[in-house]
């Protein structure tokens, strides 16, 4: 009734390879369009700084790391150290160029992550599997000694951190800093996140992302049929610490507004390895969708517990959210080991279908 | 050329002026290897016999520790406490398999990788929830551990500093091993065990429960974690800081090879060593500190040399 494709006749190759060949899709994703638009003029500061904004960045974040575990099959842990050396770059960039516009510094900052994330990419050539995780460990543990040892990064100041200076740009916009508003935050995160992932859709139905799927489901199968593992391995692991650099960037810069390096630990990689898990392998929807539980749960939690009349601590909350989402991922993995995607596509096909229950 | 001799001369010229330092080193490597060796060792127990990749041996390890210090805190008497952990370790093993591991037989490794990890976060959670997020102290008299230490002296004046806790660790651990040697060769389960190990489906077909021996290499695992928590919680403190300690396993493992005990042994001496020795002769050359990163740059390096470990079986791919 509601969401059927029966009727929608395509008559061209490109309206048939366009991204939402159905109608129903393309009303769906103009409505999430404008609901995007309209929250920042509803929504309170709180929500648009504390829950929006950083849940647009991990998705990116996790939109990096499903390009290298969901379509190159390459399992990683050193999602957070590559996140790191974009959000470092960034700020030694916005330091040596201080009069260039900030989103041209994020975006150009990924690219310095996706050159050490190809560096430790090249074991991938030999290693598979577990093995290539703890290859990804030594970068998670390696980089982040380097944000604490190499003082340069943080411009030699006494705490170790990196603290975000105020950038303005597009006329006297306020965009980074302590001063800047959630509102400019949010749209410049929107406008990034939305941009990139339209990119990313286009790479990953296209050669390359063939070429990273075949080497995910059977790379010597992949290398007989001419595709380089060399090339596909790499542009893999270049592609996703891009991603994950700019991500890493904009966490820093238009999120938490400064940082230690303890930020960019072994915790944010488990959590980005998470999203994706439970978004679904392999699915760029999956990554908002894991983005959106792993962040918001914790969230919820904490909101929901106190008001049930359960009254504890604010620690005793923290510990139970810990406690819930471990249990949850369990709980997940087993009904839905394919992900929050996976359900998305099921939902679709009832729909399909209703109100009947066989099409 | 001054940095290259700080390379590859200088350490060793102040290796051979102080031996007492050097075998001071050495014995401290020998120590955290043999802690880590102990991680590692609960990995391949639990990968053997279910080729589950167990993230969360690490937590176990902290976990257990708590568990014992917690109850001792309540006012349970050490030994009691002990056995009393042992239980809790055993009904975490049975609760383990029913609900994590039996749903998901058959799942790709990666899954169940993913699950052991949640399993992590939910442990955390548990055990901060019950027993607070502060460090604690190991009770380490009340157990009938050795405290205090030995002076040994070498040569002229160098001295060797051995903590009797340390002797401790290094014989239990060995006790243990060869334990589990006994376990895995002799016994009837741990033959059992070593089917499973081999093919899960024809140890299904002569009648072997796989949920029980799940069940069982969880608790053994979890018998190895108490272990573990209560040697490094005797050396330092029992605290979730360790999680991050047993990540050094993973090098271990992939030093000897995923498979192998006696792998899971020396891999764990070698990095225990290697990255002691690293730390204090090249380490002030490049800032210090290196301790964090350098086991899982040997492992690294090994890797592209032999991808299957000391002593694990080749790996062939079929097509």
């Amino acid at each position: 009734m509601l969401y059927r494709e029966s009727g929608q006749y395509k008559t061209s190759y490109i309206s048939d390879q366009s991204i939402f060949p159905i109608r129903e899709d393309r009303i769906g994703i103009a409505i999430i369009g404008v609901i995007a638009i309209v929250i920042p003029f509803v929504a309170s500061d709180f929500f648009l700084n504390a829950i929006m904004t950083p849940f647009l960045i991990l998705a990116l974040a996790a939109i990096g790391l499903n390009i290298l575990t969901g379509y190159a099959g390459q399992l990683s842990l050193g999602t957070g150290a590559f996140m790191g050396v974009g959000a470092y770059s960034c700020y030694k960039l916005t330091t040596i160029f201080p009069d260039v516009n900030i989103i041209i510094l994020v975006l150009l900052s990924g690219l310095f992550s996706a050159g050490i994330g190809v560096i430790f990419g090249l074991p991938s050539l030999r290693i598979k599997g577990l093995y290539l995780a703890v290859t990804t460990l030594a970068a998670q543990f390696f980089l982040e000694w380097c944000f604490i040892r190499i003082p340069w990064l943080y411009n030699y100041n006494s705490s170790g951190a990196i603290e975000v200076p105020e950038r303005r740009g597009f006329g006297d916009i306020i965009l980074t800093g302590p001063a800047a508003g959630a509102m400019t935050q949010y749209f410049v995160v929107l406008g990034i996140v939305v941009v990139v992932t339209l990119a990313v859709k286009n790479i990953v139905r296209g050669r390359i992302g063939r070429q990273w799927m075949m080497i995910r489901d059977m790379d010597i199968a992949a290398e007989l049929m001419g595709v380089r593992p060399l090339t596909a391995k790499l542009s893999a692991f270049a592609v996703s610490s891009y991603l994950c650099g700019v991500a890493g960037a904009m966490f820093i810069f238009f999120y938490l507004g400064a940082a230690e390096p303890s930020a960019f630990s072994i915790t944010l990689s488990f959590q980005i390895l998470f999203m994706v898990i439970l978004g679904g392998l392999g699915s760029l929807v999956g990554s908002y969708f894991g983005a959106a539980f792993i962040w918001g749960l914790p969230i919820v939690l904490r909101a929901v517990l106190p008001a049930m009349g359960i009254d504890i601590g604010a620690e005793t909350v923290f510990h139970i959210a810990t406690m819930v989402v471990g249990a949850l991922i369990i709980f997940f993995l087993i009904v839905e080991p394919h992900g929050l995607a996976r359900l998305w596509s099921l939902g679709k096909e009832k729909l399909r279908v209703w109100p009947f229950p066989y099409g | 050329m001054d940095f290259l001799y700080a390379i590859f001369i200088d350490p060793f010229i102040q290796m051979v002026e102080l031996p007492d330092f050097l075998l001071q080193v050495l014995w401290e490597g020998f120590v955290a290897g043999v802690l880590y060796a102990l991680i590692a060792l609960g990995f391949v127990l639990i990968f053997k016999a279910s080729g589950v990749f167990n993230f969360a041996q690490g937590i176990m390890v902290v976990f257990a520790g708590l568990t014992l210090v917690g109850l001792h805190e309540k006012g349970v008497p050490a030994y009691l406490a002990l056995i009393l952990t042992i239980g809790v370790m055993g009904l975490l093993a049975l609760a383990v398999e029913r609900f994590v591991m039996r749903p998901l037989v058959n799942q790709p490794d990666i899954i169940l990788l993913m699950s052991t990890i949640g399993l992590t976060y939910f442990l955390i959670g548990f055990g901060e929830f019950i027993f607070g997020g502060e460090p604690k102290q190991m009770i380490t008299e009340e157990l009938g551990l050795p405290t205090g230490s030995t002076a040994l002296e070498i040569g002229d004046g160098g001295l060797l500093i051995l903590q009797h806790i340390d002797i401790a660790a290094a014989v239990i651990a060995i006790i243990m091993v060869g334990c589990l040697a006994v376990f895995f060769n002799k016994t009837r389960i741990g033959r059992a065990l070593r089917a499973v190990a081999d093919d899960h489906q024809a140890a299904l077909s002569v009648g072997i429960s796989l949920n029980q021996i799940w069940a069982i290499v969880w608790f053994a695992a979890g018998i190895v974690a108490l272990t573990t928590g209560i040697m490094w919680g005797a050396r330092s403190d029992v605290s979730f800081a360790l999680e991050i300690i047993a990540l050094k396993a993973l090098p271990v493992l992939i030093l000897g090879g995923f498979t192998s005990i006696p792998g899971a042994i020396v891999g764990g001496l070698i990095i225990g060593i290697g990255e002691k020795i690293g730390e204090i002769y090249w380490g002030p050359l490049i800032g210090g500190g290196i301790e964090s990163w350098l086991a899982y740059m040997i492992a690294l390096i090994f890797l592209l040399f032999r991808p299957q470990g000391l002593f694990g079986e080749r790996i062939i791919e079929r097509v």
